[in-house]
This record gives C-alpha cells, sequence and structure tokens, in this order.
C-alpha cells in the first residue's frame, strides 16, 4: 500500500506543480514534453558535457501561421576540415509531444556546417539546436517561436 | 513507391562546396492523432536519411514525428570527384527508398 502511494506520488507532483499540464489535461491534448523532458533529451545527447552559447546559429520565422511546416536553419562556424569539423547538429523542441525534432551528422565533406529542413511545431515555444563539434565541445543556440495554427491538433 | 525530388548541381569545380536538396512524398504519421471514429493512427514515419557519396557516407539524418510531413532536407557537400550520389530513406517499416543522382566535378 506504502509502496503504490510512493509510486504514484511523483506522478501527481509533476501534474499539479506544472500548469501546463493541467491546461493540456483540460483540452485533452495529446501528451506534451515538457522543459524536464527536453532537458531530459538534451543530457542524453550531451551527456556530462558544457554546453556553451555562440558558433551556433537557429534560424525560425518568429511568428508563423502554420505549425505544420515551420521552416529551420543551422548553421554553425566551423572550417569544416579533418581536424575541425561539426560532427553532430540536434534539435530539439520543448511542447510537441517528443523533446527530438532531428539528428544531422555532417563531417569533413560537408564543406559547410548549414542544413535546413521544415519542422511541425505543436504550439508556441522555444526551439534549441545543439552542435557538436569534432574537439568534443557543445555549443547551443535556442529560438522562441509564436505559433498561431498548431501541428497535430486537426482531425482528419 | 514514392515520390521523391532531388536537387544536386549537374556539375561543379572540384572544392565547390554545393548544396544538395531533398524530399520525399510521405505523411510522417506521428503517431498521435486519431481517425474520424476516434482510433488511434499508427505512426508511420521516416526515420533515417541517408546521402553517400560513391559509396562513402557523407550525410546521416535521424528523423523524428516533429519532422513535417513530406521530410525536405538540404545540406551541403564537397564536390571531389565525379561520380553519384545516392540517397536513401527508410520508413518505420524498415523499408529503404533510394534514389540516385549523377555528380559530374571538373
Amino acid at each position: 500500500m506504502k509502496q503504490e502511494q510512493k509510486k504514484i506520488e511523483p506522478n501527481r507532483r509533476e501534474l499539479i506543480a506544472s500548469g501546463a499540464g493541467m491546461m493540456a489535461l483540460l483540452l485533452i491534448r495529446p501528451a506534451q514534453a515538457s522543459d524536464e523532458t527536453m532537458r531530459g533529451a538534451m543530457r542524453q545527447f550531451i551527456s556530462e558535457a558544457q554546453v556553451r552559447t555562440g558558433r551556433i546559429k537557429l534560424d525560425l520565422p518568429p511568428l508563423v501561421e502554420n505549425g505544420n511546416a515551420v521552416p529551420l536553419t543551422i548553421s554553425v562556424e566551423s572550417r569544416m576540415t579533418a581536424e575541425d569539423h561539426v560532427k553532430t547538429i540536434a534539435i530539439f523542441n520543448q511542447k510537441n509531444p517528443q523533446p527530438n525534432v532531428a539528428t544531422f551528422h555532417l563531417g569533413p565533406r560537408s564543406g559547410r556546417a548549414s542544413v535546413s529542413t521544415r519542422i511541425r511545431l505543436a504550439d508556441s515555444q522555444t526551439v534549441i539546436a545543439i552542435a557538436q563539434m569534432s574537439d568534443g565541445s557543445f555549443w547551443s543556440d535556442s529560438a522562441d517561436v509564436v505559433v498561431t495554427l498548431a501541428a497535430c491538433v486537426e482531425g482528419l | 513507391m514514392a515520390r521523391a525530388l532531388i536537387n544536386v548541381p549537374a556539375k561543379a569545380k572540384r572544392g565547390d562546396i554545393v548544396e544538395i536538396k531533398a524530399l520525399i512524398a510521405h505523411p510522417m504519421e506521428t503517431g498521435y492523432r486519431h481517425d474520424t471514429k476516434g482510433e488511434p493512427i499508427p505512426r508511420d514515419i521516416i526515420k533515417s536519411f541517408v546521402c553517400s557519396y560513391n559509396g562513402e557516407d557523407v550525410f546521416r539524418a535521424e528523423l523524428f514525428p516533429a519532422l513535417a510531413a513530406n521530410p525536405f532536407i538540404a545540406f551541403s557537400i564537397v564536390a571531389s570527384e565525379s561520380g553519384v550520389l545516392t540517397f536513401s530513406w527508410t520508413d518505420d517499416h524498415d523499408q529503404t527508398e533510394v534514389r540516385t543522382a549523377p555528380i559530374t566535378v571538373e
């Protein structure tokens, strides 16, 4: 009995702690990733390393009408040589059902560390991009996006 | 066979950095939506994309449901030698769609 209560406790706490979670419940929306799940996904990518801001630039429109296809460009300052290049770029989001968006693997043969794609955003939120360099350092940039028509909510 | 669009410059100078664009027709069903009867629609997405240049991988991507339908990816490569670029997209059912594009390097 006691053990069961212990198991339930953190869930309830999380729910009450996050007003956003309550809102999501009220609106009967699919599960949302929270700051915490995004941080968890980021932690998995960077493990124990330090993340610095700079060198990477995340380009997203500040205001989008349609969250179903939001253009996104990431570029990293790097000479892209065999000794010094961008290895991986990962994109994370705060409020989609899953914190991961995409992970790109580059190398010296990329020539330029720049990737563009189109993503879905379920809500107005912060998007974060982290680049891992060949020397093991991590650099990040974030962008806030206001979405007027969210992805994932429309029916068929 | 899904429709795919690839944009590779036909000719490039040796050492030039060229932009590659790749798009494939795919719903990228997130698995979070329901149909009109309220039944959940199973997830079906392209989960990985690889571009190889004369057999060597030069660009790779892992995709998640947060990628828009008809996934579009633009990236760049160094035109080092004439040959073939191979693009492959793999979906949740481990089915792979492959396209190739030639490139001439002068």
